[in-house]
Formats: C-alpha cells, sequence, structure tokens
C-alpha cells in the first residue's frame, strides 16, 4: 500500500462529494446550497491540486489538469457570489445563485472525471 | 532540468497544503466567532471579508479591524491567527530555500524517517544496493512481482530518480554509502523479514564489503553479488555467497550456447528474459569460425567458454602480448578491414565486438558487415548512455552488463530450482529435445511473456494440498493445471521439472502423484499463475478442481453433511 496514493485518494473523493453535496437542489434557491459547504469543497479541491503536483506520469498530469479545472470554476463561482452579496448591491438574486451553482455543477464534472482517472489508474495497479 | 521543475513542485506540496489549511481555517473561524457593529448590535462576518482580512493580515500590510472594530474573542482569533499565518509563510519561503541549499539536518532527519520505515515493514523484502541499470531494472521487477524492496545508493541523484520512477508500492531509499555496515543495518540488514542482500554496486570492492558484513552478521540471509573480476568471485564465493554475477563469464555461456546449442540458447533466453525473441528467430547458422575482437576480461571469458564448447576462432586484438599465447591471432583493432580480412571475415559465421570502447566496437561490426552481410554480430556496449546508438545498430545481440546481471538475479529470486533445470538440461539432454520443449513453450504462451515459478509441496506454499492430502485424497499433477473458474479447461501453463529428495525429473508426467516435500518448476503466463494461486492457497477452490462439486467446506456446512 502507497501511503501518499491513500492520502490522494480520499481527497479527491471528498472533494467530490463535498461539490456534489454543495451543487444537490434547487438552482436558484439559496437556501438549498450552504456557503460552508462551498468553502470545504474549495479548500479540499485547492488541496487535491497541491497534492498532484510533481507527478510526472501521464495519468498524473491528467488528474492535475482537471484538478485545475475544477478549482477555476470553483474560484470563479466564490468571486460571483462575494460580488453579489456585496459588491452589486442588490444582494444574492436567483439568477446569481444559478451561475454559482452551475458554475460548481461544472467543477463536479472535473471532479467525476478525476475519481474517473482514480479508479483506473488503481484498476491498471497489478495487485 | 525538467527533474528540477518536478522535484520542486513535490517538495513544495507540504508547505502549500499548510498555507492552505492555515489560511481556510483562519478563514472559518472569523466567520464563526460573533461581532458587534457600530451601533452594538451582533454581526458574523462573512466569507467575502473573512478573505479579505485574513489575506492582509498574513502578508501584514497594513492593518485595521474591518469591517467594525472587533470584540475580544474576534481579536483573541487574530493573534492566533497572525502567528498561525506568518509561520505557515516563513516555513513555504523556507522549504524553497532549504531545497536549494539541502541542508546536513535535512540529511540526518531522512536517514531517521528511512530508519523509521523500513523497521516498519511487516511483508517479506529485499535489500538492494546500488540503483543503476541493474539495480532500477531488478527493482521494478519485484515490484511488479509485489516484493516489497529498500533500495541504498551512495549518488541523491539516482535516489532521486527511484522517487520519479512512480513504483506502484513505495520503495524506502536512501542516499548512503552502502560498504558501511551501520548504513546496511540502518536499512534493515538485521530485520527478520528482510530476505536477501543484493550487492549491485558497480564497485567490487564495496559488493565485497557487503557480503562480507551480511554473512557475518546473518549467516543464514541470501547474498547476490555482482562482480567484475575473477580475483572478486573466488573471494566471494569462499564465504558461501548465494549468488556471484559475473556479466562478462555469464554472457560468454550465453553466446556459447548460442554458438552450438541454438534452440537450447532460446529455451535460456526464454526463461530469462522477458523481452525474448521469437521462435522463428532462431540462428541456424551459427557453427564455424567466429572472430573475437578485444581480450580483455571479457574477451577472455569468451575464449574460454568457446574453447569449452569446442567453437573454432579467431582472436584480434590490438596488444600481440595479450594473445601471443593463442593459436589463431591477428594484431590489430578490427575496426579497419585489412585486420579482418586477415582474420578471415568471408568465411567467418559470426563477430564478436568486444573492446572497451562503444565506438570502436560500433565501428568493428559495421566495416565487417560490410565484408560479409550474413555474419552473426555480437557487440558489447560499456557505456549506458549510448543505448540509442546500440538498439538501432542491427546487431544481433548486444551485450549489456547491467542488463545481464538483472535478468540473473531475478531468475534466481523467482526460484533457485531455476538454475538446477538450466544446469541439468545443459548436461543430459540434447538440442532436439530442447527444439521440442521450445515448441511447446510457444504453443502454451505463443508471444507472450512466458513466466517461471515453483511450489514445494507442503503447509507454507500449498496448505490447501495438504489439507487435501490430510483427507485422503490422491493428488495427481495435472490438478495444478486445471482452471479454477472451470475445471473442464487448462491454464496455459505445464510442468518444467520435478525435484523429490534430490532426484529431478524433467518434464514430469501430469498424471504422477504428488509427495508431501515434492519441488515442482512451472512455465506459462503470469496470468495462469495468479489462478493457480486460488488452487493451491484455498481448500475450497481445490475441491472443485478435484471433485467438480462447488460445496463450500465450513464447519456448518461439513456438519449438515454429515447430518444427512
Amino acid at each position: 500500500m502507497n501511503k501518499e496514493k491513500v492520502i490522494f485518494a480520499f481527497f479527491i473523493v471528498l472533494a467530490f462529494t463535498l461539490n456534489f453535496g454543495f451543487y444537490l437542489g434547487d438552482i436558484e434557491n439559496p437556501a438549498h446550497h450552504n456557503i460552508y459547504e462551498f468553502f470545504a469543497a474549495l479548500v479540499v479541491s485547492m488541496i487535491c491540486t497541491v497534492i498532484k503536483f510533481g507527478d510526472r506520469t501521464h495519468l498524473g498530469a491528467l488528474m492535475l489538469a482537471t484538478s485545475l479545472v475544477a478549482d477555476l470554476q470553483l474560484v470563479i463561482a466564490a468571486g460571483i457570489w462575494g460580488y453579489a452579496e456585496h459588491i452589486s448591491g442588490v444582494g444574492m438574486d436567483p439568477s446569481n445563485m444559478s451561475s454559482v451553482v452551475s458554475l460548481s455543477g461544472g467543477a463536479l464534472m472535473a471532479n467525476i472525471i478525476s475519481v474517473i482517472l482514480l479508479v483506473l489508474e488503481t484498476a491498471m495497479l497489478r495487485r | 532540468m525538467n527533474n528540477v521543475i518536478y522535484l520542486l513542485l513535490r517538495r513544495l506540496r507540504v508547505p502549500l497544503i499548510t498555507l492552505i489549511i492555515v489560511y481556510s481555517v483562519s478563514v472559518l473561524g472569523f466567520v464563526l466567532i460573533p461581532g458587534v457593529d457600530d451601533q452594538g448590535q451582533a454581526y458574523r462576518m462573512d466569507f467575502f471579508h473573512a478573505v479579505y482580512f485574513v489575506s492582509f493580515m498574513g502578508s501584514t500590510i497594513g492593518f485595521g479591524e474591518i469591517p467594525y472594530a472587533f470584540t475580544p474573542a474576534q481579536r483573541m482569533w487574530t493573534l492566533l491567527c497572525i502567528y498561525a499565518t506568518v509561520i505557515a509563510w516563513l516555513y513555504g519561503i523556507g522549504t524553497t530555500l532549504a531545497l536549494l541549499q539541502e541542508p546536513v539536518f535535512g540529511r540526518l532527519m531522512r536517514r531517521r524517517s528511512f530508519t523509521a520505515t523500513v523497521r516498519g515493514i511487516h511483508e517479506p523484502f529485499y535489500l538492494v544496493c546500488g540503483y543503476g541499470v541493474t539495480g532500477s531494472v531488478v527493482v521494478s521487477q519485484l515490484v511488479r512481482r509485489d516484493i516489497r524492496v529498500v533500495v541504498l545508493d551512495v549518488e541523491q541523484d539516482r535516489i532521486d530518480a527511484l522517487e520519479m520512477d512512480e513504483l506502484p508500492v513505495s520503495v524506502p531509499a536512501l542516499c548512503a554509502d552502502a560498504s558501511l555496515p551501520d548504513v546496511l543495518d540502518a536499512a534493515g540488514l538485521q530485520h527478520a523479514r528482510c530476505v536477501g542482500i543484493m550487492a549491485l554496486t558497480n564497485d567490487d570492492q564495496v559488493n565485497l564489503s557487503i557480503a562480507i558484513a551480511s554473512k557475518l552478521l546473518c549467516p543464514e540471509r541470501l547474498v547476490i553479488s555482482r562482480t567484475e573480476s575473477d580475483v572478486t568471485t573466488a573471494n566471494l564465493l569462499s564465504f558461501g555467497t548465494d549468488l556471484v554475477v559475473d556479466p562478462f563469464r555469464t554472457f560468454a555461456q550465453y553466446l556459447s550456447l548460442a554458438a552450438h546449442q541454438p534452440y537450447m540458447h532460446l529455451v535460456y533466453d526464454w526463461i530469462h528474459n522477458p523481452y525474448h525473441r521469437p521462435l522463428s528467430s532462431v540462428y541456424q547458422r551459427t557453427r564455424g569460425r567466429w572472430i573475437i575482437c578485444g581480450h580483455g576480461r571479457f574477451g577472455r571469458a569468451l575464449y574460454r567458454a568457446f574453447d569449452e564448447s569446442e567453437v573454432e576462432m579467431t582472436v584480434v586484438d590490438v596488444d600481440p602480448a595479450k594473445i601471443d599465447q593463442i593459436p589463431n591471432q591477428v594484431t590489430g583493432v578490427g575496426t579497419e578491414a585489412v585486420t579482418l580480412l586477415e582474420a578471415g571475415v568471408h568465411e567467418a559465421v559470426g563477430i564478436v565486438a568486444g573492446t572497451g570502447n562503444d565506438a570502436d566496437n560500433l565501428s568493428i561490426i559495421m566495416t565487417a558487415r560490410e565484408l560479409n552481410p550474413k555474419l552473426v554480430t555480437v557487440v558489447r556496449q560499456n557505456v549506458h548512455a549510448n543505448a540509442l546508438v546500440f538498439q538501432n545498430s542491427r546487431a544481433d545481440f548486444i551485450m549489456e552488463p547491467g542488463r545481464i546481471i538483472a535478468n540473473r538475479v531475478l531468475a534466481h529470486v523467482r526460484s533457485p530450482l531455476l538454475p538446477v533445470f538450466i544446469e541439468h538440461m545443459q548436461r543430459h539432454h540434447d538440442d532436439v529435445w530442447a527444439h521440442t520443449l521450445i515448441n511447446r513453450m510457444s504453443s502454451v504462451v505463443g508471444d507472450q511473456e512466458l513466466d517461471t515459478w515453483a511450489y514445494t509441496v507442503g503447509e507454507e506454499q500449498t496448505p490447501a494440498l495438504m489439507e487435501a492430502m490430510a483427507q485422503g485424497f490422491e493428488l495427481k499433477i495435472s490438478l495444478f493445471f486445471k482452471d479454477p473458474h472451470n475445471r473442464k479447461r487448462n491454464l496455459h501453463a505445464f510442468p518444467l521439472m520435478l525435484r523429490r529428495e534430490g532426484v529431478i525429473d524433467m518434464q514430469p508426467g501430469e498424471l504422477d502423484l504428488l509427495q508431501p516435500g515434492d519441488e515442482l518448476l512451472i512455465c506459462g503466463l503470469n496470468k495462469s499463475f495468479r489462478r493457480m494461486q486460488w488452487t493451491v492457497n484455498n481448500y475450497n477452490v481445490l475441491h472443485y478442481v478435484l471433485t467438480g462439486n462447488d460445496a463450500s467446506n465450513s464447519l456448518l456446512s461439513r456438519l449438515l453433511q454429515s447430518r444427512s
């Protein structure tokens, strides 16, 4: 058993599940989307990216790419959230909420690909 | 240069993760701790303001309490966060600087954690000293077979290379001088689960001291060593080293087999080398005169091996003093046509370019091939970095010491029965026998990799068989080769050799009865090996293979069966 791989698998699955939990619910309804869960998903997703730094295998590079995509979408979603609450002056309206959730949906797709790659990598190991 | 970037990224993982965690905990704290606004009403900071505040606080660019003056609880948390974020930043920058300087302290810490990791290994493992060409091939092949390995090497570059190789099982490695006994001890020389030591460094003296230390401290442990001189070989064997591999001698024997017994040579090649040649490639035209260029260590070993199997040869060397005892000799390097013509290149069947200079060797075979295109060409590669040129040299055999040693060592690790099989085959059988064997191997594995493995019938390796014997079943060799998924099908494997009480039976019949203590050598596809493991280890599977009855063998079902 490789300790590094266990830690990585843990974080990548955690990122996926948190993101899924946030995404679940009515797309326009802020009450269905917990901000703490969003925060946790963003942090875990960033940790995932850093763990994959310096992996030279082809699958490692793909995973780094997918988790960078997830980061990008989540960071943009966070930016929209901050803009809606504090800068726009109208607060969190349904259109902003739906952009945030749909961006997190995009990140969710990237997370799914990461998890698929992880499963593939594991299946390719001869154990 | 690419390696440096990857290494930098790898080393920065921990500081970056620390930064992310410290920042996220700080932000979360500010969001959770209630504050009071300028009207004296309670409020909670939102994520936007918390991230903003922590960002400028962590980097200490200006300071102010936003959006309202803090409550004492918020100030206490701020105090904690200031220290945590500053420390995290310093740690991140410090690690980057340390990477450029590699302090002694870091080396000591690595040694400590390496020792702790090795001590914590609970599976059998090999200790490999030297991670050069040989070491890396041996390690990757062992790991592929799920065998744990610990690596020592004197150069940090090679340890970094190991880290970059991304092996599926973690391999503890340390940069240290393996000839020092305390380093060996830290690497698990006296560890109870250490199966064997492999001294594969390119320095004979280091290999010698590793072998001596191992035999003195743990006399029972397997020791495999490489060597490049006869003096060291004799020395190593004198105190009981289990396997001594001299690449020159090994290759000389291998080549002399090709020169007079092509099919036996192919059997040897298939068993030792995972990337073996196809059946059709057998060298038909190898009987006749050979030209050997260079009479150094390799040339001498080859001369001796050819002489023993009565192959005609002509020796070419620059130094006339070296070859004055040899009947057919020509003075010269062999790179010019004159020398080769004098050595009789038109009548020869093969040429060996075995000097210590890679450029000379390539030049020799190119000149020789121009003079006689039908020649079998053998070329010695001295420097691993020249691999690309040699691969494209179209030579029939490339002698690269590192790979030869690796194949020999791996064959020994796979099963000590293999050398016995090879030796017995060479002594008691002829090339016709080898031809039928290679046909059988070919029909079983085709062009895929041939794997070999062995079982000793007993509690340790085949517990299911022992239980079946205790229940009175008569066990035939054929049961090994039945597919545990469907016993009407056979696995892609067959028995090579059976050793019972020291008596050797080559290619035993599949209806022979097994006895406890039998040693069976099997070859076939690796896939079949994994299936066979089921049959010999799991009594329920074995019961199905023997009887076709798929009943489980739990205590409950046994009770029920005895009732009915």
